[in-house]
């Protein structure tokens, strides 16, 4: 067995991993405050990439017709184009949240379910109609490198992925836990009416939830299309399932939950991949059904009882 | 003579807290027999003990002779205890004469090919069950109500269609969980003549568990009174009724 | 019993006239466009058992349908040709098309227990997502599978056995074959819904706990409707490999399976009516989309269509166009005006 090439997989698996992570923490507080899979996250962070690829585009940093490289984009532009692509999709997840979820709010738990299916169709099948169907080649933020230590490499781009998401992760945990909205999230997450009863106002608390979700999934986007680095519309399939099997892993309604949830199944799949590619692809449903027949309140979380 | 069911010692714990602690009963075939306490004092977590629902922490449940600790709930509805539920819990959709046909499934005898096939033998069945239905909701004074859509019906006649599919499944015993909730008094006379009616008519002994007073010590020939998990009496309605603790559980302790 | 044999050999009768009139005088599009309708009909109907009567909602019937599309296509060549290679298409003979249909059934309905067994304890949107992972796993693992060709599958998957007369017919018999599934699918389901055992089902969707108390045993229950839907998929991927003449893993990602339950909640889910109605309409809308989506070069405007369409549905009527009702005779008698009479008690 080639323990360095194992090994390089289970680097690669920490940086896949936090993708996943960025993402999942959009299920799971969207899952936490309304039981709802929000099927639609996923195109989120397919939007997510498309915004921060398209004024890339247009200020002339990608290659042209004729095959020019172009040049890099700076750094400055980088964080503009990052924060903007995150306002665009927390923009786009409220107004998901508003046109789609809140009519069907009291409607039982199929109809949202349906919908959020129905949404998730539209942005995939839309964003093929208005981006095309073909893969874009995405600009390079940032130059690619790796260093070598002890016969494992690692890219520069990985070692970015790993820090952004642990940033931001922190710094929602910190949000949640230490301010008056993250009191409130929580609250509504606990019983939606005990937090109306409270004063709470439960659907700006709602729509706060998903743009915080989204605007990660922005991130998320952004991460792995500069890892790849290609885009295509239907980018979110696979990684909308992983993420919330992901998020269902580490419990969910849980925010280190799905940190937790990410980073194992990004270590286990590249771990299985050492064996079998194909195979790999199998290991997140594997996770997720033995998860939800032995401990279906994940790692991290709590389990609540029907009252009879 | 043994009795119909026997609970031996039965305790409930979630988590750290103890639901029901060693309850005992035994209750005699053809009896009217009560379970009181105040709010919380444990009453349904024993109805889910002793039909199926919850699985005892320790304890035994006995009924016509034979263990049933542990078995779940249509096991123990075959062997011939039924229940209704606090939260009454129809079949919605359904009218109010396939609820109760639905209760009669258990006694039939077919297999998914006589459905399929719709076979003879399943014309019978499905002929059996409607009768047996049909009677049934004539006794609770359902009959008018047949076609209706169990989610339609009047809170009082919901209560009384749960009754109704539970007699379905031909019980030896019923348990009835609160069957006077939200009725007012005249509504709640006519349920105690017919809780008396199931016993005497159907010879289905019935185990009642109800927070108006006067009908239990009325209505039951035992009562066992729970507070905080625990019994603290058993007997006749009137020593019940001039038992210390008991008063003190409904009324608290009396100053000075 | 005798009764329900007699119609479904009418019925049979009616499906051949149905392919010869197909065949003779109808355009083969069309003819195609039915075919596709007939095969969306037995999955829709079988699926409206599991998430429409027992009211377990499964989003992994494409697995399902793959297990007996590569059990019987695979069976259907080894019968015909004895060995996997490329060469003209003949036609699988009667008895061993016949062999194969129930193998693929058969093979679907026990992966449909295997599945059911362990998910049981699982309740609405968990148990969506867990059949939609067993569907994957089955796709992942069927693409892993050199003997069946891997992620290219199979082809030279035989035509579909001629009948007496049929010799002439450009179309082959596969509307015949399709339509006679779709019957007994029909016959069968409205025998099912109707009876003691449909009943239980339903009681076992409204209120399992209550179900349980009086006596149904809801995991059999739930078992039994996913052996039954999943058999009917089988049964129609081995159709649909007979009619393609090709399968890939591929041909049966979620996107198939959501295709089905969307069929269900258009037409009204729990509605075996509604499951005809939304397979005809599913079937039929990207068909008639394709030409404007390709003369204005906009790929995806189907299926945005198809999504804007479901959610105006859940929106303004999220009981599908049937709600729960079926059409029957005493329907129709009330639809036509004074024909009903309707008696109150």
């Amino acid at each position: 067995m080639d323990f360095t090439q194992l090994l390089q997989n289970m680097t690669n698996g920490v940086a896949k991993g936090s993708c996943y992570a960025l993402v999942a923490v959009g299920y799971t507080m969207v899952y936490g405050v309304l039981q709802l899979i929000n099927f639609a996250h996923s195109d989120v962070y397919m939007l997510g990439a498309y915004f921060a690829y398209w004024p890339a585009k247009w200020m002339g940093y990608l290659p042209d017709e004729k095959g020019g490289r172009a040049q890099d984009v700076p750094l400055a532009l980088v964080g503009l184009f990052v924060v903007g692509s995150m306002a665009a999709c927390a923009a786009v997840g409220a107004l998901i949240e508003r046109a789609a979820y809140r009519p069907l709010r009291h409607s039982g738990r199929l109809a949202p379910l349906i919908t959020a299916i129905g949404v998730s169709l539209l942005l995939e099948y839309g964003g093929q109609m208005v981006f095309g169907t073909e893969p874009r080649l995405f600009p390079t933020f940032v130059e690619a490198q790796s260093y070598d230590v002890a016969g494992v490499k690692f890219a520069n781009t990985s070692i970015i992925i790993v820090v952004t998401a642990a940033v931001l992760m922190g710094a929602l945990t910190l949000f949640v836990n230490h301010t008056r909205q993250g009191r409130a999230l929580r609250a509504v997450s606990h019983s939606f009416n005990n937090a109306r009863l409270m004063g709470i106002n439960v659907n700006a608390t709602i729509t706060m939830t998903f743009m915080l979700g989204s605007s990660l999934a922005a991130v998320g986007g952004i991460l792995v299309a500069m890892d790849q680095p290609t885009i295509t519309p239907l980018m979110g399939l696979r990684m909308g399932l992983k993420a919330f099997v992901a998020a269902v892993l580490g419990g969910i309604g849980s925010i280190p939950g799905a940190a937790l949830g990410g980073l194992l199944l990004g270590v286990s799949e590249s771990v299985v991949a050492y064996w079998s590619t194909t195979y790999s692809e199998a290991v997140a449903f594997l996770i997720l059904i033995g998860v939800l027949l032995v401990r279906p309140a994940g790692i991290l979380g709590s389990s609540a009882r029907e009252k009879v | 003579m043994s009795a119909l069911l026997a609970a031996d010692q039965l305790t409930m714990r979630f988590g750290g807290l103890t639901a029901v602690k060693e309850f005992s009963c035994a209750i005699e075939s053809g009896e009217l027999f009560g379970l009181i306490g105040p709010n919380g004092a444990g009453k349904t977590t024993v109805f889910n003990l002793l039909t199926g629902v919850y699985r005892p922490s320790s304890g035994t449940v006995t009924f016509a002779q034979s263990d049933i600790t542990g078995q779940p709930p249509p096991s123990i509805a075959a062997r011939g205890m039924s229940r209704t539920f606090q939260n009454i819990r129809l079949f919605d959709e359904l009218s109010a004469l396939e609820n109760v046909m639905a209760g009669a499934h258990l006694r039939g005898n077919i297999n998914l090919f006589d459905a399929l096939l719709r076979t003879g033998r399943h014309a019978r069945e499905e002929k059996r069950q409607r009768d047996w239905a049909y009677k049934l909701l004539a006794f609770m004074g359902l009959e008018e109500r047949a076609g209706l859509a169990a989610k339609h019906l009047p809170y009082g006649d919901r209560r009384k269609l749960e009754i109704a599919r539970a007699l379905a499944t031909e019980p030896k015993l019923i348990c009835l969980d609160e069957p006077a909730a939200g009725m007012n008094p005249s509504e709640k006379q006519g349920l105690a003549q017919l809780i008396r009616r199931i016993r005497d008519q159907l010879h289905v002994t019935v185990l009642l568990i109800e927070h108006d007073m006067q009908l239990v010590m009325g209505l039951c020939e035992r009562i066992v009174v729970l507070d905080h998990g625990e019994t603290i009496a058993c007997g006749k309605p009137r020593d019940i009724q001039s038992d210390a603790r008991v008063i003190e559980a409904y009324l608290g302790v009396a100053d000075g | 019993m005798a009764r329900n044999l007699l119609v479904m050999l009418g019925l049979l009768a009616g499906c051949y006239g149905f392919n010869f009139v197909m065949a003779e005088f109808i355009e083969v599009v069309y003819v195609d466009y039915i075919n596709l309708c007939g095969l969306a009909i037995i999955l829709a109907v079988g699926l409206n058992v599991i998430n429409g009567l027992a009211g377990q909602f499964s989003l992994g019937h494409a697995g399902f349908m793959s297990v007996g599309a590569f059990a019987g296509a695979y069976a259907s060549i080894m019968l015909t040709y004895g060995v996997i290679e490329s060469g003209p298409l003949s036609f699988v003979s009667m008895g061993s098309f016949l062999l194969c249909l129930a193998l693929s059934g058969l093979s679907a309905a026990a992966v449909g227990a295997l599945v059911g067994a362990p998910t049981l304890r699982l309740k609405g949107d968990y148990l969506a997502i867990a059949t939609l992972g067993f569907a994957e796993i089955t796709r992942i693992v069927l693409t892993a599978q050199d003997a069946i060709g891997g992620p290219t599958g199979l082809k030279r998957i035989p035509k579909m056995p001629l009948l007496p007369g049929s010799e002439k017919w450009d179309g082959g018999t596969s509307t015949f074959w399709i339509y006679a599934f779709v019957c007994l699918v029909i016959l069968l389901s409205v025998n099912l819904q109707r009876s003691t055992f449909g009943r239980a089902l339903i009681c076992v969707r409204e209120n399992e706990l209550a179900a349980e108390t009086m006596g149904v045993r809801a995991s059999r229950m739930k078992i039994m409707a996913f052996v039954y839907g999943a058999f009917f998929a089988g049964i129609a991927g081995c159709l649909y490999a007979h009619y393609q003449h090709s399968v890939r893993p591929d041909d049966f990602t979620t996107v198939r399976s959501i295709e089905v339950v969307v069929m269900l909640v258009l037409g009204g889910l729990g509605s075996l009516t509604g499951a005809v109605v939304g397979a005809v309409i599913v079937t039929l809308l990207p068909q008639f989309l394709r030409p404007l989506e390709e003369s204005l070069g906009l790929s995806g405007l189907s299926m945005v269509v198809y999504a804007a369409l479901l959610l105006l549905m859940m929106l303004f009527r999220p009981q599908g166009i049937f709600g729960q009702r079926e059409l029957s005779l005493k329907l129709l008698r009330r639809l036509v005006p004074g024909g009903g009479k309707e008696s109150r008690p």
